[in-house]
């Protein structure tokens, strides 16, 4: 079984400020990370692994300092690792970024499974994954929080969706995105760092994937959407009466009040 | 002439019934077809036809639909192939739908299938003086607004639940229903599907919320926050940063990311008011935030304020309402 992990570096972004007056993040304000959803995405991959003895292979697009993120990632038990990196690959939105993992993963090769966290956190779209299933024609399942059972040749898993949590079972090939509930990441040894600083991680490039891309142009080029105008939006604000540690009780009375006046309790 | 284009709104039918954002599509969707000349129509995909009557009293010129047993169940293949073969053919310059779950899964499919942008989770929607969609969503951490524009059609977005507000009905409106043939019935790697249970928490329709931040210490603590909901009769809810730190279950997050909640009455404990929480609560009718930091951000869009340690509080409260 090859598994197939989607792998993006995104800045720490609790800790990346932001320069409202260029409208912009300070990318040097803050270091970057794997995108946190994407460690839930290899934590199931290398669950998978040690019940079958799958072979995983991560594959990350960015620019070469992403390199590092797929260092991790074998750290964390990926076996192959592969970057997608060009500077025609700049700018590209959701279409543009799927169109150009969903080539790459051809190019790879035959895969069972692909799996990816359910959003990033610095784009927070929750697109790519769907949209790369769409790029390769396979069936995807998005916020899967439990893997129900898994062999050969069927996967279940467990999704919420129309206000309910249903069961769903599929043959191979699958596209998964996966919610923060269905594992908790481990962290990876210190022996098993050390081994992946010396991972080879294999270059593709736009030549590399060209004959698989469903779409005419890649980048900012082959992106349909474009940011046409950024606003720093006005702060929302309200009229606070605020109670100190030494108010409490005249605030517990204020609630109570509230709760009368909005006819919110209970008999 | 030649027929005028359209605004669709793609419904999700769940839970027997038309999911309610769709309505607040529509009432917005009345407002961008006229601003930019389109007929607004409605697209539903259900097992079994139903009335469609409060679609076109709420706004909608025509509603299509395809009506097959196999819409009984989520399956997003099943539903793009028909979508698809439905989209090829129209005339349709805008593609809005609720970022629901499903509509979340689903319309990054489409929009893939059509090679058209899409952005996700609008927060305002308009149209330019060319007539074209401009989308709005917070970025970065919701410091910005990004104005969005799509160079290819249809132009598509995706609107969470409670964002925008749901018109009156006309029912003296008149709207044309047209049957569509469902021509894929079938997914060969689709083995089987089941409903499990209906989702339990529904903070989206709360009256009252008792929401916990960064200051709930561990998961265990939100026991103590949940018997004061419970005592209300309302939902527990939480922010992002306890949800990320494993806390709490996705579904109880409020904000940008999470679920958009317009409660009579909102308590934030320990809730220090980032953006991305305050995006998802800011139009609570009545919003009281315990926080010991009296320089945390929720103040400021508090209407009561307390100063104080909510592992103080809680239990006064729920002593005080007790009694």
């Amino acid at each position: 079984m090859h598994i197939i992990v989607l792998i993006k570096q995104v800045p720490e972004m609790d800790k990346v400020l932001f320069d409202s007056e260029k409208g912009r993040i300070d990318r040097k304000s803050a270091g970057v990370e794997v995108n946190p959803f994407d460690l839930n995405a290899l934590e199931t991959a290398v669950a998978i692994k040690e019940q079958t003895g799958a072979e995983i292979s991560v594959l990350s697009m960015g620019p070469n300092r992403a390199e590092e993120a797929l260092k991790e990632a074998v750290a964390r038990g990926a076996d192959n690792a592969y970057l997608l990196s060009d500077q025609k690959f700049a700018g590209a939105d959701t279409i543009a970024t799927s169109a150009s993992l969903a080539a790459a993963v051809e190019t790879i090769g035959a895969y069972d499974l692909i799996i990816a966290g359910e959003m990033s956190v610095d784009g927070d779209t929750a697109q790519v994954g769907p949209q790369t299933a769409e790029f390769l024609n396979i069936n995807h399942a998005a916020y899967v929080s439990e893997l129900i059972s898994l062999n050969e040749s069927e996967i279940t898993i467990k999704t919420s969706l129309w206000q309910a949590n249903y069961s769903k079972s599929f043959s191979y090939p699958l596209l998964i995105t996966v919610t923060k509930d269905i594992n908790t990441p481990r962290l990876p040894s210190f022996k098993a760092k050390l081994k992946a600083r010396k991972a080879e991680v294999k270059n593709l490039t736009l030549a590399d994937i060209k004959e698989k891309l469903k779409i005419d142009k890649v980048g900012f080029k082959g992106s349909p959407t474009w940011v046409d105008n950024i606003v720093v939006p006005a702060e929302i604000s309200r009229k606070t009466k605020v109670f100190s540690e030494e108010e409490k009780e005249s605030a517990y009375h204020k609630i109570k009040e509230i709760l009368i006046e909005k006819n919110l309790m209970e008999d | 002439m030649a027929a005028k284009k359209e605004l669709l709104i793609l419904a999700e039918y769940s839970q027997n019934k038309i999911h309610p954002v769709v309505f607040e599509l529509l009432n917005k969707g009345q407002k961008l077809a006229e601003k930019a000349d389109l007929n607004l129509s409605v697209l539903l995909l259900l097992p079994k036809k139903i009335d469609f009557s409060e679609l076109i009293a709420h706004g909608a010129d025509k509603v299509y639909y395809m009506e097959d047993p196999v819409f009984a169940n989520p399956d997003e293949f099943i539903y793009k192939e028909n979508i698809l073969s439905f989209l090829a053919k129209a005339q349709i310059e805008i593609v809005l739908t609720g970022a629901t779950n499903f509509g979340r899964s689903l319309a990054p499919r489409i929009a893939a299938g059509l090679k058209t942008g899409l952005t996700a989770d609008c927060t305002a929607l308009d149209i330019d003086e060319a007539g074209n969609l401009i989308q709005i969503r917070p970025a970065f951490s919701e410091n910005i607004l990004a104005h969005i524009k799509s160079d290819s059609r249809p132009q598509m977005a995706t609107i969470r639940y409670q964002e925008f507000k749901k018109g009156t009905a006309d029912r003296s409106r008149q709207g044309e229903i047209i049957a569509l043939e469902t021509k894929i019935k079938d997914n060969p790697n689709l083995k089987d599907i089941k409903k499990l249970s209906d989702r339990e928490i529904n903070i989206a329709e709360a009256d009252i919320i008792v929401a916990g931040g960064s200051g709930v210490k561990n998961g265990e603590d939100f026991k103590l926050l949940k018997e004061l909901a419970d005592l209300l009769g309302g939902q527990l809810a939480a922010s992002r940063d306890v949800v990320d730190a494993g806390l709490i279950a996705k579904e109880y997050q409020v904000g940008y990311s999470g679920q958009r909640v317009k409660p009579k009455l909102y308590f934030a404990f320990g809730i220090s008011g980032a953006p991305q929480h305050l995006a998802g609560m800011k139009e609570a009718e009545t919003i009281v935030a315990v926080n010991t930091d009296p320089s945390a951000p929720i103040f400021n869009l508090a209407d009561y304020g307390i100063v104080a340690d909510l592992y103080q509080v809680i239990p006064e409260l729920i002593e005080m309402l007790k009694n």
